[in-house]
């Protein structure tokens, strides 16, 4: 295992993403909330490029205490989705929502002094 | 000695480029040696839309024409669509930066942008169509259709077939006018990229109607194979109880081609037009293989429906032709298997891309899977289509 460069964290502001050539891997590096989330690039679906599409919270179906349907709103749990078909992923875990059992690689952030690398 | 790579780049959504976009498709077609054979892609398409302002021009009658120029843009449209949300709110973002692409210049821009991709997944040639015409069986004018369908294949021909051999189509036909049908067949067949005719499936004539049957007649004559494009409809009564587009996409895209596909067998056309060759376009797979097994129940009961058939319901659908995406990839492989072994998919089966539309497949969904042998791969991927469209079975693709 080595570490590769990611980013200044003076440079990677909230929010932002990297995508890191490591090696043979593709990995995306996600800064959200104040935590570090580093995934395979490679989409379980078709290889598409999984951390590189839009950021999107869960949609939820409302259903009350009745069960009847009262809408859809948004959750608190923040997707990532490949461009290519959207597949949707966790955020915090690379767990695909259509199917938990399949997960992306996860890599271990960390950080050096100013600099932040990936584990891969 | 080499260094290992160690780039980084921020990721940029709203810049578009399909070769950056289709990097890893590209990966996967070096990996897999897609330059050593031939792939066809048997449905792809572009968004005729974007130059209509060329398309109408092709348009003969100059009422019509006029119509349809002056219509461009207004609050109501001269031309009908559908509702839908294909690009999953914003998530298949492609759909929502394509607009952003600047082709390379020199050609025409849909000649450009074709290419690219083409060359990224590692395919040959491709039979495109377009997009928002997929839904015009649907206008409430049947002239209209005529009209559109007449300036578009014009236009194609002109503009895109004729100046690039790589693109080929299986042109549109004017269904719902059966004489316009006829003459678009004699008018187009002989052009040069025609390599057959495509009727989009969302509509309410049935097949096997008399008034189609000189048309069948010519195609067979002619060699050339007849399509099915399915589309949905949101406004179908039945599909009009689906609420979500999931629910439309999934049940629409199978539900025309299935009653066209039941009544062009049990009405006997295969057994009438036995050298006419027919493909089934955008279903999947496995409707196939649930109808087969559906009419050759029913069939054993009830043989006086369907006198003309010398053999079971499936033993015709086996020798259709079927596009393969969307293809359905079950946790289960060995049900997959049984689908292909159903529809004969070593010699039946054509791959798609669908590109460049949310839900395309890359050769890989076929190249990847365990239980074909390299021959089978091959021939779906590309040699399965070459025969049936008479192209060349030499690779001439650019893969980056």
């Amino acid at each position: 295992m080595a570490e590769w460069f990611v980013a200044k964290s003076s440079e990677f502001k909230d929010g932002d993403r990297r995508i890191v050539t490591a090696g043979p891997r593709e990995i995306g590096v996600f800064h959200k909330d104040g935590n570090y989330y580093a995934y395979s690039n490679i989409c379980l679906h078709q290889g598409g490029p999984a951390c590189e599409g839009m950021m999107i919270n869960n949609v939820v179906d409302v259903i009350d205490k009745d069960r009847l349907y009262q809408g859809q709103t948004y959750g608190d749990e923040m997707h990532f989705v490949c461009p290519w078909h959207g597949y949707e992923y966790d955020l915090k875990t690379g767990e695909c929502i259509g199917d938990r059992k399949q997960k992306l690689r996860k890599f271990e952030v960390v950080r050096r002094g100013d600099d932040i690398y990936v584990v891969a | 000695m080499d260094m290992p790579r160690n780039d980084v780049r921020p990721v940029e959504l709203d810049i578009f480029a399909t070769p950056k976009h289709l990097e890893h498709a590209a990966e996967q077609a070096r990996k897999r040696n897609y330059q050593d054979f031939l792939i066809v892609d048997v449905d792809s398409h572009h968004y005729e839309n974007e130059h209509y302002s060329e398309v109408f021009e092709y348009v003969e009658s100059p009422v019509i024409r006029n119509e349809l120029k002056e219509g461009a843009g207004r609050r109501t449209s001269v031309l009908n669509s559908q509702v839908g949300y294909q690009n999953t709110g914003g998530r298949i973002h492609r759909q929502k930066f394509r607009g952003k692409e600047k082709a390379k210049p020199g050609r025409h821009a849909d000649i450009m942008l074709t290419l690219d991709w083409m060359d990224a997944m590692g395919v040959d040639y491709t039979c495109l169509f377009p997009t928002p015409m997929l839904f015009l069986g649907l206008h409430p004018q049947v002239e209209m259709e005529v009209a559109m369908c007449r300036a578009y294949n014009a236009w194609l021909c002109e503009r895109i077939l004729a100046p690039e051999p790589r693109i080929v189509s299986m042109l549109y036909l004017p269904f719902n006018d059966p004489e316009a049908a006829y003459r678009t067949v004699k008018d187009f067949g002989d052009k040069k990229g025609v390599v057959g005719f495509m009727v989009t499936s969302p509509r309410y004539k049935p097949v096997h109607d008399n008034a189609y049957v000189k048309t069948y007649a010519l195609l067979e004559e002619m060699g050339k194979p007849i399509s099915f494009h399915a589309a949905y409809s949101w406004e179908d009564r039945a599909l009009q109880m689906t609420n979500r587009f999931i629910s439309v996409h999934a049940l629409g895209f199978m539900w025309f081609n299935m009653i066209h596909m039941t009544n062009w067998v049990i009405n006997g056309l295969p057994v009438r037009f036995p050298k006419l060759k027919t493909m089934w376009i955008e279903s999947g797979l496995t409707w196939a293989a649930g109808l087969m097994q559906r009419l050759d129940h029913s069939y054993m009961m009830r043989t006086s429906d369907a006198p003309l058939l010398k053999e079971k319901p499936s033993h015709y659908m086996q020798q259709m032709y079927y596009s393969t995406q969307p293809m359905e990839i079950p946790d289960d492989r060995s049900v997959m298997e049984a689908t292909f072994k159903m529809i004969n998919a070593k010699t039946q089966l054509v791959w798609s891309s669908d590109y460049q539309h949310w839900d395309f497949d890359l050769p890989s969904t076929i190249y990847d899977l365990p239980f074909l042998d390299e021959t089978a791969k091959r021939n779906i991927l590309g040699a399965n289509a070459a025969r049936l469209f008479g192209l060349d079975l030499k690779p001439v693709k650019k893969i980056p």
